[in-house]
């Protein structure tokens, strides 16, 4: 694979030692909004996952055999936010028919993901890194898995701090901004094991 | 009237309706882009020049657009002018594009854009949508600039590139890499924040 690296050193490193969040600072929007409680950040985790995944593989089958071939690759903001809200809307509609209760847990998170910039960063990565397509694969897995990680791990720490007194002026995003460098800081703890670049 | 307005559009956009400060929209470039202060300029011109022609062209077409599908129309009409701001970084500032990375691209998903094209340029005329788009673009870039410069000053102890605090200073590299952006924003937001409640109890004495 000229070059390449192993897609599980690349699954690891954007869970752990590239998080999407926390070294790229993508996805901060829902991230500040939704991390006051963990049931509702495990689920807009889940969603987003789910589909940072498929999207992922979705954009990079556009890319390499639609966009390449026919020399449209400067197209590519557009055709990569259509693919991400066409397929956003289309498990919406899945999952309504499906089944109430997944409806019920995901489906008033799955709106809030088209505009979640981390989806759209992680195809805009996985292109400019010329990624194979495992890669990609496991590259789109790994950072959702990484973002629903941090925000889980947020929303544990906010639940607790809700008894704590906060400075006035910082109450609110300035001290989850603050937390959120704590965690970063403690991210950066994992750098030594992988490297990509 | 018209004076009015416009006045007004741009104090709520610098001031008390800050899009970063006081709504927190936009952040993931606030974050990412302010480690070099050159970066910065260029981004904050980028997007300065997407929120208010997206904005106008929104408000142009605002009667046309059926209200189920303004979302994707507004997405896809911001997209095409980070289009052109990538055509044009690309082809004369390459290694500031190569820089900047995905985060022009994201330009896109910054939430400041769709969120003016939502509450602002969907009920207002052309003009004052251009003015608006453009202010909360300035509103955004003060902002950025003021953290890019704490940034690359501590950082790496230069501005624009030059060295200015000599030998004896010591880099704190923290400062450029993820945690200190959240740190200094998080400190940014403190002092406004505490700032105007200041302001606000001396006006209720």
């Amino acid at each position: 694979m000229n070059g390449q690296v192993a897609f599980y050193a690349i699954f690891f490193a954007a869970i752990f030692t590239n998080n999407i969040l926390l070294t790229n600072y993508l996805g901060m929007c829902s991230f500040l909004a939704v991390s006051r409680e963990v049931s509702t950040s495990a689920g807009l985790g889940t969603a987003v996952v789910f589909v940072m995944t498929a999207t992922s593989v979705l954009n990079w089958l556009a890319y390499r055999y639609i966009l390449v071939p026919l020399d449209l690759v400067y197209i590519r903001y557009i055709v990569f936010i259509v693919i991400i809200a066409a397929f956003v809307q289309l498990v919406e509609m899945v999952i309504e028919r499906v089944s109430d209760k997944l409806y019920a847990a995901l489906g008033i998170f799955l709106p809030l993901i088209t505009v979640n910039c981390a989806i759209l960063g992680v195809s805009l990565f996985m292109v400019i890194r010329n990624y194979t397509f495992v890669n990609s694969l496991f590259y789109g897995l790994g950072s959702g898995i990484g973002w629903a990680l941090a925000i889980m791990a947020m929303a544990g720490i906010r639940q607790k701090m809700v008894r704590s007194r906060v400075p006035k002026g910082l109450a609110g995003a300035g001290i989850t901004l603050i937390i959120a460098g704590i965690m970063a800081l403690a991210f950066m703890g994992f750098s030594g094991m992988i490297k990509i670049t | 009237m018209e004076a009015f307005k416009i006045k007004k559009v741009f104090t709520d956009d610098l001031g008390a309706n800050n899009p970063v400060f006081a709504q927190i929209l936009g952040i993931c470039s606030t974050l990412a882009v302010t480690n070099v202060l050159k970066n910065t300029v260029v981004m904050c011109v980028g997007l300065i020049f997407v929120t208010g022609l997206s904005n106008f062209t929104i408000s142009l077409m605002r009667r046309y657009i059926p209200s189920r599908i303004r979302m994707m129309v507004e997405t896809l009409i911001i997209a095409s002018y980070v289009i052109i701001v990538d055509i044009v970084l690309k082809a004369y500032m390459p290694d500031v594009s190569r820089q900047l990375g995905p985060y022009v691209g994201l330009i896109i998903t910054n939430c400041i854009i769709m969120g003016r094209a939502e509450a602002f340029a969907l009920s207002n005329p052309p003009g004052l949508s251009f003015l608006d788009g453009v202010a909360s673009g300035l509103g955004y870039s003060y902002v950025l600039l003021i953290i890019a410069f704490l940034r690359e000053l501590l950082g790496s102890g230069s501005i624009w590139g030059f060295t200015v605090l000599g030998d004896w200073w010591i880099n704190w590299s923290i400062m450029i890499m993820a945690p200190g952006a959240f740190f200094m924003l998080a400190i940014f937001i403190w002092v406004v924040k505490g700032y105007n409640a200041r302001k606000e109890e001396k006006g209720k004495k």
